[in-house]
């Protein structure tokens, strides 16, 4: 009989060259697939076993996903545009437009870029709000809601910093108005303001220095910052389901008396007072 | 006294080697750590700036004809020249930065940002501007130039922020 797909792919997973990467070896078990994530240096930041109600659409939308798949598109599509763009005041523009007409795919790639950072911004934030109204931000997950907002804080510096790069009129007067804003921090604004552009005006060393922010310190962040952030979850009981949280099921074992395993196994209001 | 000083042998003796080392450790480390910040800190500002003069050649006087207002877009001053005489405004919106514009149906400075509107002495008519449009300290040279210090502000309608030919 022919060999299906699936035997083929465990026979893979038996040679040798196979096991000396991924060391679960062939077959399939609970402890396998448990190994599978907890011995893979990505997936061990997340939980070994998810309950399914966890990965169903309605719990989260897939918000956070949605915004980590943005987020390494625009790390594919930003490098590739590094390798045609020059950070210097002469040619930045004029390398902008040829991105834009003259070289092959630029123009998919910078389009590309530019609407997954649009993306970006709307997805930080639709995530923010799925998990503010769920009230996933709430004990344990405190900490988690913090590393959050300064992942926001970098989404939006990483698009503040991009919107000078095109060196265009828009990008010069939108990053002069927005590093006027800095200087408003009382005492040290002015401070502020000289060491972000590097000079009394946007001008050659901005543009040097919002290019370095926007390739290297800002995506290095963000990396450093959404890793505790997936980690996290794990730590802080996964990923938030209404109903998969103790005080829900409890509530729910108690409104339905037939449910007896249910109560067994969570209590009810009632054995809570008892117990006092 | 006395006392004190066999109260302060015995504090040291409270410290043992390995507070010792631990204390030195970090001791250095902090100064180490200080030292890093503020040469990171130094490294930052730079030290030369490639940046145009603040002073700015404005041209002969006699190219302002009397009660205009002429905006030069590249150093971001107005040239006014009215029936007290010549004087120049920063034409740097105070309250973002954006570059305003005279709009001579209006008679008025207005900014294309956020709508602060000036009157033709920089005092500001309306919008999120906090201050008024600062006076530039203006003065002719030996050619007979009208110069203009960007980085030096003058009283309004000061007696010497006039140029009077």
């Amino acid at each position: 009989m022919a060999k299906t797909m699936d035997q083929y792919f465990d026979d893979l997973r038996g040679t040798r060259v196979w096991r000396s990467i991924f060391r679960s070896g062939t077959g399939s078990s609970t402890l396998k697939r448990a190994l599978a994530i907890q011995q893979n240096v990505f997936l061990h930041l997340f939980s070994t076993k998810v309950r399914a109600r966890m990965l169903s659409f309605s719990a989260t939308w897939y918000l956070g996903t949605l915004t980590l798949g943005t987020f390494l598109l625009l790390v594919a599509t930003g490098i590739p545009l590094m390798l045609y763009y020059h950070p210097s005041a002469p040619q930045a523009y004029a390398d902008t437009k040829d991105l834009q007409f003259v070289v092959s795919s630029g123009l998919f790639l910078r389009n590309l870029h530019r609407w997954s950072a649009h993306a970006m911004v709307f997805l930080v934030f639709a995530h923010m709000f799925k998990v503010f109204y769920r009230g996933a931000y709430r004990t344990p997950r405190e900490f988690n809601w913090v590393i959050g907002v300064v992942l926001l804080l970098i989404t939006l510096l990483l698009s503040y910093t991009g919107y000078l790069l095109p060196w265009d009129q828009l990008a010069y007067w939108a990053i002069t108005v927005g590093s006027n804003i800095a200087s408003a921090v009382p005492m040290i604004g002015d401070k502020i303001h000289f060491l972000l552009l590097g000079g009394n005006a946007v001008n050659a060393n901005a543009l040097l220095r919002f290019y370095v922010l926007h390739c290297m310190i800002l995506p290095l962040a963000a990396m450093f910052f959404v890793a505790i952030h997936f980690w996290r979850i794990r730590k802080d009981g996964g990923l938030y389901a209404h109903s998969s949280e103790p005080a829900v099921l409890r509530a729910n074992a108690a409104k339905s008396p037939t449910s007896r395993t249910e109560r067994e196994k969570w209590g009810t209001p009632a054995d809570a007072k008892e117990g006092q | 006294m006395a006392e004190e000083t066999k109260d302060e042998i015995k504090k040291t003796e409270d410290v043992n080697r390995r507070q010792f080392f631990m204390r030195l450790g970090l001791g250095s480390l902090s100064i180490a750590a200080a030292g890093t910040a503020a040469f990171s800190y130094q490294f930052l500002e730079p030290n030369v700036l490639f940046e145009p003069s603040p002073v700015v050649n404005a041209g002969k006087p006699d190219r302002y004809p009397l009660d205009s207002v002429t905006l030069d877009v590249n150093t971001g001053i107005y040239i006014i020249h009215s029936q007290e005489g010549y004087f120049s405004l920063s034409a740097v919106c105070t309250h973002l930065g954006c570059l305003t514009v005279w709009k001579p149906e209006l008679g008025i400075i207005a900014c294309p940002c956020h709508g602060s509107k000036f009157d033709q002495s920089g005092k500001k008519i309306e919008g999120p501007a906090p201050r008024p449009l600062p006076w530039k300290r203006i003065w002719l040279n030996d050619d007979g130039d009208l110069l203009v210090d960007r980085s030096t502000d003058v009283p309004p309608l000061g007696r010497d922020s006039f140029v009077r030919v």
